[in-house]
């Protein structure tokens, strides 16, 4: 049992979830604002265009996003599907990369 | 059904339905028609099968009094012990469908094999490590310290497997340690005169321990002591990661 590798990994979970529910509450109110102030797309890339807070807050959304769920797959994988060890592991690294890669590609989008 | 004094007489007339497994990983439920009688325990039934019906049933048990853990088996469908398991309980239209425990294989019919339930009492550290010699004087532990509270809401387990039967990351992950071996490594995690601490956590850390129970509270439901496993993993999960966090795992 790799009981310290294991363990990082599961506190890094629980600290990306407790971000994440900070992130998804910021997040609903700001959608929530944004429809019913009737904000036009314009208006809205017009406050985020260049605004490195909205950057910093979604990258670090995205970034608890690509930790948390790969942790959690890898469990479901292990005890669902039976697939443990090297593989499952490769398998989610690479998953986390998309999920980064995309998830700052969006955030890019609309900062940029 | 609850047996009132007025119709015992028809109780005792009236019979049970009794489906026992037989055989081992492979076999079949056996029927049988056994008598009903007043506080009627599970085990009294399986007893009377063997002793007047089918002196081949294999099963197991000793105390008959909730004490020595090993008459566990799956009643209707829920691992429960038999011996203080009343008819009146768990057959409400007078069916029972007995099997073994879950999760452990099958030595034959009622009988499942305990050996990896204990091995994982020995690899979760299960063993008392002590740090004073006869020489030393007794260790004074205050009855109301909130380790030694912790310690007497766990440590009446009697090892029946009950919890572990129940566990369904038992079932999913065949490794893990489980809900009884992980609460007798918290029990002693909390006992100040414990030497292993420190290998203890290692022990319970990963995922075929602490950190792999889901908090789905089986164990704690069917815990026939009352014991809550489920609060003693939290509490080793707490442990681990603060060890870990100081740089001691
Ligand atoms: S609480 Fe944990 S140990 Fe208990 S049954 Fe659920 S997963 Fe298993
Ligand atoms: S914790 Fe409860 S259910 Fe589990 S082995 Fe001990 S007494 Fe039985
Ligand atoms: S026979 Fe001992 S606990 Fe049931």
């Amino acid at each position: 049992m790799r009981s310290r590798a294991e363990t990082w990994l599961w506190i890094a979970q629980r600290a990306s979830a407790a971000l994440l529910a900070l992130c998804v509450l910021v997040h609903l109110a700001t959608m929530i604002y944004a429809v019913r102030g009737g904000l036009s797309a314009a208006a809205i890339l017009g406050r985020t265009r260049g605004n490195v807070a909205w950057l910093a807050f979604y990258s670090t959304f995205v970034l608890a996003a690509t930790v948390h769920v790969p942790i959690g797959l890898r469990a479901a994988l292990g005890e669902w599907l039976g697939w443990r060890g090297r593989s499952r592991d490769a398998a989610l690294v690479a998953f986390a990369a998309l999920l980064a890669v995309l998830g700052m590609r969006a955030v890019l989008g609309v900062f940029a | 059904m609850v047996i009132s004094p007025r119709d015992a007489d028809d109780a005792r007339m009236s019979t049970l339905d009794v489906r026992v497994w037989r055989g081992g990983a492979e076999g079949s439920f056996q029927s049988f028609e056994v008598p009903r009688h007043e506080s009627q325990t599970v085990l009294d039934v399986v007893t009377h099968i063997q002793r007047v019906l089918e002196p081949a049933l294999a099963y197991r048990f000793a105390c008959r009094v909730g004490m020595c853990g090993s008459c566990a088996m799956t009643v209707n469908g829920v691992a429960r012990w038999t011996c203080r398991t009343h008819v009146d309980q768990v057959a409400a239209d007078g069916s029972l469908e007995i099997a073994p425990l879950r999760n452990l294989p099958v030595i034959r019919d009622l009988v499942a094999d305990m050996r990896e339930f204990f091995h994982k009492w020995a690899a979760a550290r299960g063993a008392f490590a002590p740090t004073r010699t006869k020489r030393d004087d007794f260790a004074r532990v205050a009855p109301e310290s909130a380790a030694r509270r912790a310690i007497d809401a766990a440590i009446e387990c009697i090892g029946c497997g009950v919890c572990y039967g129940s566990c369904d990351v038992v079932t999913w992950n065949p490794d893990y340690l489980g809900p009884a071996a992980l609460n007798r490594a918290w029990t002693l995690v909390q006992d100040v005169r414990d030497g292993a601490r420190g290998e203890r956590l290692a022990a319970v850390a990963g995922d075929a321990g602490c950190q792999a129970c889901h908090t789905h509270l089986s164990c704690t439901e069917r815990c026939p002591k009352g014991i809550s496993p489920t609060a003693g993993i939290a509490g080793l999960k707490r442990a681990v990661a603060a060890a870990a966090l100081r740089g001691k795992l």
